[in-house]
């Protein structure tokens, strides 16, 4: 770095500063992790509680299983069409956001960070005394005559999504928000100038341009949406089974602890995958927006 | 410069806003409705206010949150600060390595934490209690904070540093003097954004707790799935103006950041 030499002569000072980051990662988060992926080669105890130290892949291929298949299958679905509406809800409201004056953006962030830093499981709650059967939702709607009797609104397909929807769009609507706000927009004036539809500039100008953002915002909806498990248990009910909610009952219930390492690592695997890939996205991108 | 038009951008906004907030009134209006059923209004009244207060267990159990999150605050503040003090001065090879792996916690999904938690907790003998929740919770406070402040160390104006030991200031007291103070706000961010994550997490803590210990995002979550009361609904209130609150003191500090970051540009 560009550090005058002087100052490297107290790195010994420095490297004390390091130390409690380093020690605390070995020991709670490197340690833990490796002690997982052992537990997912290791022989279930089907008596019961525990498992031995035999070396197995039996974890691994009870994966191949429909029944767990089908669970995989689920959450990437259930992932992709959360994120596919996050951006379609969440890419407008950040655009729209980062083209605010000043004190309107402050405004809009204020009231977008509100509910982002509130509970999830308070606003979990509201949805459902919106959704439930002679919950709010339902009452107005017969109220207004559209329907006679209640829907069925709460634990279905359709509630998970929303649920989800709602908790993960902050992130989409930040990570848009940041590359709108960072962006030159003399670069759409000179594309408009040079008699570029509003339309054209915005997909040949600003849409590659807020690109990283948009593909940060895929990323922290994506992944987290695997896991929140507690999401479609609550909204759910018990009938939309994910990764998240199969680990939790293998841990729990089933005290399997090798095949829930097992369902851990892959897991794992494939969002340290996608990850890298976006990584390897976002930096061609960004080099793109530069040039 | 101001159209009177009602912009398209502007409708989308608040609507989308509107629809974010709907939720969350609910649960406060509910909050003072006199009815045990979350299902239809039969009057205000504070009486669930009241019977919280009463609830020994729920009080017990924020208190346990609060503990939890100020004890794992406070750790990832210390360990989060320092770290990022010190990688972006020394030059170790693990560096980036090491880096990964301590912004892992936020990273992957909760329920893999939460179990690879559990898994190593129990190898390692330890009782699963207010010691094992404060671990978990510093694991996961320590990225926010770490970023925090590598974020601002990079924003900072080296040059400031550099003055105050052309002055004639030691290292350490320039970097007392100079740099403390102004990576201080990114530090007290960090702290906040941690601690709400900590007060806010079901999956890890209903992983790690012991068979005795509680907490409130714990409480709220059994009895979202086996029947709330109201009284859920006031304690929902309550915390929300906390948060609001904080958030205030949050975006002065971000202010404060702000401006002395671009003052030196100017």
């Amino acid at each position: 770095m560009s550090k005058p030499s002087v100052g490297t002569k107290k790195r010994d000072f420095w490297w004390m500063c390091v130390v409690p980051l380093y020690l605390f990662t070995l020991a709670f988060i490197l340690g833990p992790m490796i002690y997982m992926v052992a537990v997912s080669f290791a022989t279930n105890n089907p008596s019961g509680y525990g498992f031995q130290w035999i070396f197995t892949l039996e974890n691994y291929l009870r994966i191949q299983d429909p029944t767990y298949l089908q669970c995989f299958r689920q959450s990437f679905e259930l992932a992709f069409s959360t994120t596919a509406l996050t951006i379609l809800i969440g890419y407008p409201y950040g655009y729209y956001m980062g083209r605010l004056s000043p004190k309107g953006k402050k405004l809009m962030m204020f009231l977008v960070m509100v509910p982002f830093w509130t509970s999830s499981l308070i606003r979990l709650y509201g949805w459902l005394i919106l959704l439930q059967a002679k919950g709010v939702l339902n009452g107005l709607l017969q109220a207004l005559g559209l329907i006679e009797d209640p829907i069925k609104m709460l634990y279905t397909y359709p509630a998970v999504l929303v649920g989800m929807v709602y908790a993960l769009m902050p992130f989409m609507i930040l990570a848009v928000y940041s590359s709108v706000e960072k962006m030159d927009w003399s670069l759409v004036e000179a594309a408009r100038d040079l008699g570029a539809s509003p339309v054209k500039a915005f997909w040949t100008v600003t849409f590659p341009l807020t690109l990283p953002g948009l593909l940060s915002g895929v990323i922290l909806t994506f992944v987290p949406s695997m896991g929140l498990f507690f999401i479609a248990d609550l909204l759910g009910g018990n009938k939309i089974v994910l990764v998240g909610s199969l680990i939790q009952d293998q841990l729990t219930r089933g005290s399997n602890w090798p095949f829930a390492a097992a369902l851990a690592v892959l897991l794992m695997a494939m969002m340290t995958l996608m990850i890298v890939v976006y990584r390897k996205v976002t930096h061609v991108s960004e080099l793109e927006g530069r040039l | 410069m101001k159209t009177k038009k009602l912009k398209f951008s502007t409708v989308y906004l608040w609507i989308v806003t509107l629809i974010t907030y709907l939720p969350i009134l609910l649960v406060v209006i509910f909050s003072f409705n006199d009815s045990k059923l979350t299902v239809s209004w039969k009057g205000f009244t504070w009486r669930w206010y009241q019977e919280l207060f009463r609830d020994a267990a729920l009080m017990e159990a924020l208190g346990n949150s609060l503990l939890l999150g100020g004890l794992s605050c406070l750790f990832a503040a210390v360990i989060g600060t320092l770290g990022a003090i010190g990688m972006a001065r020394v030059h170790f090879k693990s560096k980036g390595m090491m880096e990964y792996l301590s912004t892992l916690p936020i990273m992957v999904p909760e329920i893999i934490l939460a179990m690879v938690f559990m898994a190593f907790f129990s190898l390692i003998g330890l009782p699963f209690g207010m010691v094992t929740l404060v671990i978990a919770h510093t694991a996961f406070c320590i990225p926010y904070v770490f970023m925090m402040v590598k974020a601002r160390l990079v924003g900072i104006d080296k040059s400031l540093e550099e003055a105050a030991r052309d002055l004639g200031a030691t290292p350490n007291r320039a970097f007392l003097d100079i740099t403390l103070p102004l990576i201080m706000p990114a530090v007290v961010s960090g702290c906040i954004l941690a601690f709400a994550m900590s007060f806010d997490d079901v999956v890890i803590s209903l992983f790690v707790t012991g068979s005795t210990l509680s907490t409130l995002p714990i409480k709220v979550y059994t009895q979202l799935k086996t029947g709330v009361t109201p009284k859920i609904n006031a304690l929902c209130t309550i915390i929300l103006m906390v948060i609001i609150v904080v958030m205030f003191v949050w975006s002065f500090l971000r202010k404060e950041m702000d401006q002395s970051k671009n003052k030196p540009k100017k």
